[in-house]
């Protein structure tokens, strides 16, 4: 299974299915990635993590960890 | 008749601005009661009977964040008579998403698209009258910066108050249309406008929606029903389904030219936040806001109001008024040393402050503050802390008490709950003086003492940041990290300068009263005691009820190879100021008046303790309590008093913990007995590393009791 957190910077992914449970799958989907969504993986923090992904037009910050929940195509 | 307007919208969208510029200086700036989310009220410009209230900005109505679950209280039991929904234009999509669920609460809703003018020098467009046809409110195109359309936004908004309320249009996939139409009419107790918002909610699972029923239903069949159906969680399939309808309007109200095409926010995010440059720009840019702020402009400004204001000009002419009028010595000395020097103690901080929240205004509304978080995120998560609770702590090393109401522009509760309590382990600059004094007296000046105060310090932090996330104060609160990275702008002067003035004003406000009243009372318990069986002003500290407080708790320092009077009474008046830890052991010493470090008394000092025991008291004063003007600033950010106290509690504790450790465990090394107290040492260094290190998992819902907000 491919997750947003293999994907490297610059390409672009289709989002297939979020995984997890609660808060933090909620707060994944409220803030515009859900199934089909086109995300644009920008960078990695200076530091390794988090990521930064364009997604809905928009710049959107994530953990590597949570990142993980988010099967791609 | 009045009316109330509820502003709600995204964060970073343009809200605040809209909302002074709806109500200029009619401002009543607070809290929401019981928590730290803020909360602004105002009367619109011109309308004397119109309220405006300032919603928090969220992205959504889950139940999962603070503030997100005061937004949508607020809208259901106050019920505002109509929201005003402003929506970034650059950002339709991922801001339409809040709009579907205001919509659906049954209040009329008028929309108002910002920052139009960024959108077209992009390329693109966005058409107005699709909008308005297809959601079914009224829309408006406004420039919250410029104020165009402004108040015709306002006026929309009363117009629809009055207007009867209607039910939203927007429509999800038949197959969950039917489940909640099913649910829908189970809820006959309901208003008819409100029924879909509760349906929805239910169909959701959400956990706090039961308090605001007054009937219980069950649904749980109709929701398994769908959810094997569609194969997915009740939550997930409400959320696609939202995006799916704005997706499908979307092509129809909006025209994108620039798609792939980079903004100069982009361009300059490209440097800023790169791999390489991040960090070194990081590091100039807090420099420089250290260097103002701490080391040049704000101590200037504070040394001024402290040592010429309120140290000469206004002891002096109050000196010569009291003198006019003949006052009574003891009540010279209270008007003076006690309420002048506590007014000056909380005012000193003011100049200092507003330098900094000036700063702190321009990092975050240019959007910086932002990248800071994305910067130092990987540091501090693993303490529990925010990447931007680095500024809090480097300003700390400065003053505690800015440092702490810096704190305010972290926006998860849990974070910045955990930042107020650990920032001020980080050695502030009246701290100094006691280092110097143990370095001087004890250790002979040694390099290492006033470095190992700042990893003791650090230490402190990590520790507590580590031990304090899993304990169950802390552990009821979901919180991920998934933040929006907002485009660059440049902030306006206005905002910034009220923004500035907002959290000077409340410190003094509300940290004031507290400094005051601590001021006052330990001038007291150490100018009055008994003399010769009366009580009376007297003349020699040690003499007062402040010394016999410390005489009596003495006892209590005993372990940590302190129990001396001497150094618990100084320890007490180190929480006027910390400072005047050094100046008390020069009293109680016998001399008048001391250099800053306590040069006079090394002697002293070292003969009458060893060096493990200063370095016990030197960590014991370094963590426990801080100043009254810090804890003021505590109170004032936790805006709660059961959270005030669990942090002063916590901190002593700590502190004591931590010195019971160093002086038992050292004493027992350097060649000392092994004693009841150094089993208590050890029990205690396991029970820190047994905290450190037990399992720990993630909430995944928000266990905090919000009190039903009326108003």
């Amino acid at each position: 299974m491919a997750t947003l957190r293999d994907v490297k910077c610059g390409e672009t992914v289709k989002v297939l299915k979020i995984h997890g449970q609660g808060a933090i799958k909620r707060r994944i989907m409220d803030m515009g990635i859900t199934k089909g969504t086109e995300v644009l993986v920008r960078k990695v923090a200076p530091l390794g993590d988090p990521i930064e992904v364009n997604v809905r037009g928009y710049e959107l910050s994530l953990r590597k960890a949570d990142a993980e929940m988010i099967e791609v195509q | 008749m009045s009316l109330t307007i509820a502003l709600a919208g995204n964060p970073n969208c343009g809200k605040t601005t809209l909302f002074n510029a709806l109500t200029g200086s009619n401002q009543f700036v607070g809290n929401w009661p019981g928590v730290t989310v803020e909360k602004k009220e105002g009367r619109l410009k011109g309308h004397k009977d119109i309220i405006i209230t300032d919603l928090p900005g969220i992205y959504s109505l889950s139940p999962y964040t603070l503030e997100e679950v005061v937004a949508r209280n607020y809208l259901l039991n106050a019920n505002p008579d109509a929201i005003l929904n402003i929506v970034d234009g650059t950002n339709l999509e991922r801001n339409l998403y809040l709009s579907t669920q205001l919509m659906e609460l049954g209040i009329p809703v008028v929309m108002a698209v910002n920052m139009m003018d960024i959108v077209e020098k992009k390329g693109d467009q966005v058409h107005i009258q699709e909008l308005e046809k297809n959601l079914g409110c009224p829309v408006l195109e406004i420039s919250a910066l410029k104020g165009t359309n402004v108040m015709k936004a306002a006026e929309k908004a009363i117009q629809v108050a009055h207007a009867k309320r209607s039910v939203p249009i927007h429509k999800f996939d038949a197959e969950v249309e039917e489940t909640l139409e099913q649910i829908e009419e189970q809820l006959t107790g309901v208003a008819k406008e409100q029924r879909r918002f509760f349906a929805i909610k239910l169909f959701e699972r959400d956990d706090k929606i039961g308090e605001q029923l007054s009937f219980s239903v069950d649904v749980e069949n109709l929701i398994t029903k769908l959810e094997d159906k569609m194969d997915d969680d009740s939550e997930s399939i409400i959320t696609n389904e939202r995006y799916t309808y704005i997706s499908s309007i979307i092509e129809k109200c909006c025209t994108r030219n620039s798609k792939g095409k980079l903004t100069v926010s982009d361009k300059i995010d490209q440097i800023v936040t790169n791999r390489f440059l991040a960090l070194p720009i990081f590091a100039v840019i807090m420099g420089f806001v250290y260097y103002i702020s701490i080391s040049t402009v704000g101590t200037m400004a504070t040394d001024w109001t402290n040592d010429v204001l309120f140290g000469e000009i206004v002891p002096n002419a109050v000196d010569n008024f009291l003198n006019a009028i003949n006052c009574a010595d003891w009540l010279a000395s209270l008007i003076q040393d006690g309420i002048i020097a506590g007014v000056g103690a909380v005012l000193g901080f003011v100049p200092q402050m507003l330098v900094l929240f000036f700063f702190l205004a321009i990092l975050e509304s240019c959007g910086y503050m932002a990248r800071i978080a994305f910067i130092m995120d990987r540091i501090f998560r693993k303490f529990g802390l925010s990447g931007k609770s680095f500024i809090p702590m480097l300003i700390g090393t400065g003053c505690g008490v800015p440092g702490v109401m810096a704190s305010r522009t972290i926006e998860n509760d849990r974070d910045r709950k955990m930042t107020i309590m650990t920032t001020t382990f980080i050695p502030c600059s009246a701290k100094l003086p006691i280092i110097a004094l143990i370095a001087g007296a004890l250790f002979q000046g040694a390099w290492w003492v006033a470095p190992s105060a700042y990893f003791v310090g650090v230490a402190a932090i990590i520790i507590s940041g580590i031990i304090l996330k899993k304990t169950q104060m802390f552990s009821g609160d979901p919180a991920p990290f998934v933040m929006e990275l907002p485009a660059y702008h440049m902030p306006t002067v206005s905002n910034v300068l009220r923004s500035m003035w907002e959290r000077g004003w409340s410190f003094i406000k509300k940290a004031g009263t507290i400094i005051l009243l601590s001021s006052i009372l330990v001038w007291f318990t150490s100018n009055v005691g008994i003399v010769d069986g009366h009580i009376g002003m007297v003349s020699d500290l040690s003499d007062g009820f402040l010394a016999k407080i410390g005489s009596g708790i003495a006892w209590i320092f005993a372990p940590l190879g302190w129990g001396d009077w001497k150094a618990a009474v100084a320890a007490l008046t180190g929480l006027v100021a910390k400072e005047n830890v050094v100046q008390t052991f020069g009293v109680l010493f016998g001399f008048l008046e001391v250099a800053e470090d306590g040069q006079d008394y090394w002697g002293t000092l070292a003969s009458s303790y060893t060096p493990l025991a200063a370095y016990s008291f030197l960590v014991f004063n370094l963590l426990c309590a801080p100043c009254f003007a810090a804890i003021g600033a505590i109170r004032r950010e936790m805006n709660n008093g059961k959270w005030t106290w669990f942090a002063i509690g916590y901190q002593c504790v700590f502190a004591y913990a931590v010195s019971l450790c160093i002086y038992q465990i050292g004493t027992l090394m350097t060649g000392g007995g092994f004693g009841v107290f150094t089993a208590v040492a050890f029990a205690v260094l396991a029970f820190i590393i047994y905290m450190l290190v037990r399992p720990y998992k993630q909430a995944h819902t928000l266990r905090v009791n919000i009190k039903s907000v009326k108003s």
